[in-house]
């Protein structure tokens, strides 16, 4: 389970969050929505120490996160980048493995390539992709890559920031897919951050409203649509009017 | 009223330069920190010093060459106002050992690594490729700067004795072929008035320009700002803060090895 407590972040006169409760129970999908800017991603960083929130408590599983031994918190982890953040000068199955090639998780190179390539496989990539270079993939692929990398580990963890940013419509809904599907078959905690309905909708359990630095409204995702707040409203409606300001 | 102004303008530039000095300090700490404990990436640093030394050695050779043959015409030329042309080869010979191999083989080193090292890493930043590394359980000090740090360090030495050499030959090429210097005469030259020191010292200096440099690429890239703009600004800032760091550390340890 994934708690914040009052989490608070500025960054100068830039309040971004001011004072997020959230719970994510253990097993759960939540998605985060909400405009740009509001802090969805800071929010996400803050969990996993990549930003280090001015107050307010992060707890995941009873350990506070800034008091955790860093490897063996991480370890817990997998995360898809917006962007996929595949290393340029990497093999695709050497960034798939890349946990699994040195460090705590290291394995033999042939069974980290071995792991890889089942991995990609089961995100839909044939194992021919295995040699190439990121800068060789489409968007879409490089997000499977993306998503492959995640998964590797077996995390018990896993953060989705943007899955679906850059794709078509259909790539988009393969891809939520297999988020669902890969989150449900390992029983990970998985927390998304997007502004896709169609990903609310195929990827979440939960679903939670952040604006103006807070968590406006959370809830069942069956739930959402009659949920009456006027902030889930204009947003899942796509509307200008309300009391979101357009004009940011 | 604008007296005031202007101290607290100039006030504020020195703070911000003192801070500036403070946080490559700190990283430059860090770095050696880093360097002694484990996990140590072995990998990663064969690369980096195939890509900081071994393909440095064509720039590197091609300065030499054209700076040793070019000192030895100027020797030459300064030399006969008191028919001193003799001196061309032991003149040659110190001069590149002791400063232009160096000091040049370092700015070319900073010209051609710090920019490709910042811009790697600026990039990697902004594309959150760092930050990956850290959800990853890799710290990307150890993983990226340590590497770069520890090969400049060891191969900006090696490339200066190269570019001593292939200085000196330059100097011989001129000499024999040009100046009509006799080859033995001149060889000989060459080693007699050379000692240890001269050699070492330029070599000292070679590992010391090696850090620095590779330390600004990394320090300059690990803080870009963000985007193409970002990246292009960490860059020249390498650049610029790697030739000047440079340049001030080869006085200070000119100062420091000949000062009598």
């Amino acid at each position: 389970m994934i708690t914040l407590q009052k989490v608070h972040k500025a960054f100068g006169d830039n309040h971004v969050l001011q004072g997020v409760d959230l719970v994510i129970p253990k097993g759960e999908s939540m998605v985060i929505i909400g405009g740009s800017g509001t802090g969805k991603s800071v929010m996400l960083k803050s969990v996993l120490g990549l930003v280090t929130p001015d107050a307010g408590k992060i707890i995941v599983d009873g350990d506070d996160v800034t008091t955790v031994e860093r490897d063996a918190f991480l370890a817990r982890f997998g995360m898809l980048f917006q962007g996929g953040a595949l290393f340029d000068s990497l093999t695709v199955w050497q960034n798939v493995a890349f946990r699994l090639l040195r460090g705590s998780l290291k394995k033999p190179t042939e069974e980290a390539r071995a792991i890889a390539i089942e991995k990609l496989r089961r995100v839909g990539l044939k194992s021919n992709v295995a040699d190439r270079f990121p800068a060789e993939l489409s968007g879409g692929m490089q997000k499977r890559v993306g998503l492959a990398r995640a998964i590797a580990a077996e995390p018990e963890i896993i953060f989705f920031d943007e899955p679906t940013t850059g794709l078509d419509p259909i790539m988009a809904g393969v891809i939520n897919d297999l988020i669902r599907e890969i989150v449900v078959e390992m029983g990970a905690t998985a927390m998304t951050i997007t502004h896709d309905m169609s990903s609310v909708r195929a990827i979440a359990d939960d679903v939670a409203m952040l604006h103006d630095g807070v968590i406006q409204w959370t809830g069942d995702v069956g739930d959402m649509d009659a949920c009456g707040d006027p902030y889930v409203e204009q947003f899942i409606n796509g509307r200008a009017e309300g009391p979101i300001e357009a004009v940011r | 009223m604008i007296i005031v102004r202007l101290i607290a303008a100039l006030g504020g530039a020195v703070l911000s330069m003192l801070a500036s000095v403070g946080r490559v300090t700190l990283f430059a700490a860090q770095t050696i920190s880093h360097l002694l404990r484990p996990p140590f990436y072995f990998k990663e640093f064969g690369q980096a010093l195939l890509s900081i030394g071994y393909f440095s050695l064509p720039v590197v050779g091609l300065t030499a060459i054209f700076t040793g043959a070019a000192l030895a015409l100027q020797i030459y030329e300064g030399g006969s106002r008191f028919n001193a042309e003799s001196v061309v080869p032991s003149i040659v010979a110190i001069g590149m050992v002791r400063e232009l191999g160096p000091v040049l083989g370092g700015l070319m080193v900073a010209a051609r690594v710090a920019s490709s090292i910042a811009a790697e890493i600026g990039t990697m930043k902004v594309t959150e490729q760092i930050d990956a590394l850290v959800t990853l359980s890799t710290n990307p000090m150890k993983y990226l700067t340590v590497p770069r740090v520890l090969a400049a360090t060891l191969a900006v030495p090696v490339l200066v004795a190269v570019g001593d050499a292939i200085g000196i030959m330059g100097g011989y090429l001129v000499g024999v072929n040009r100046l009509g210097l006799n080859s033995a005469a001149y060889l000989a030259n060459t080693v007699d008035f050379l000692e240890v020191w001269d050699v070492a010292s330029g070599l000292i200096k070679g590992a010391v320009f090696g850090f620095i440099v590779a330390l600004m690429g990394c320090y300059f890239g690990m803080n870009s700002g963000r985007g193409a703009q970002g990246v292009g600004r960490a860059t020249k800032a390498a650049v610029v803060a790697a030739s000047v760091m440079t340049l001030a550390s080869n006085y200070l340890l000119t100062e420091l090895f000949f000062s009598a």
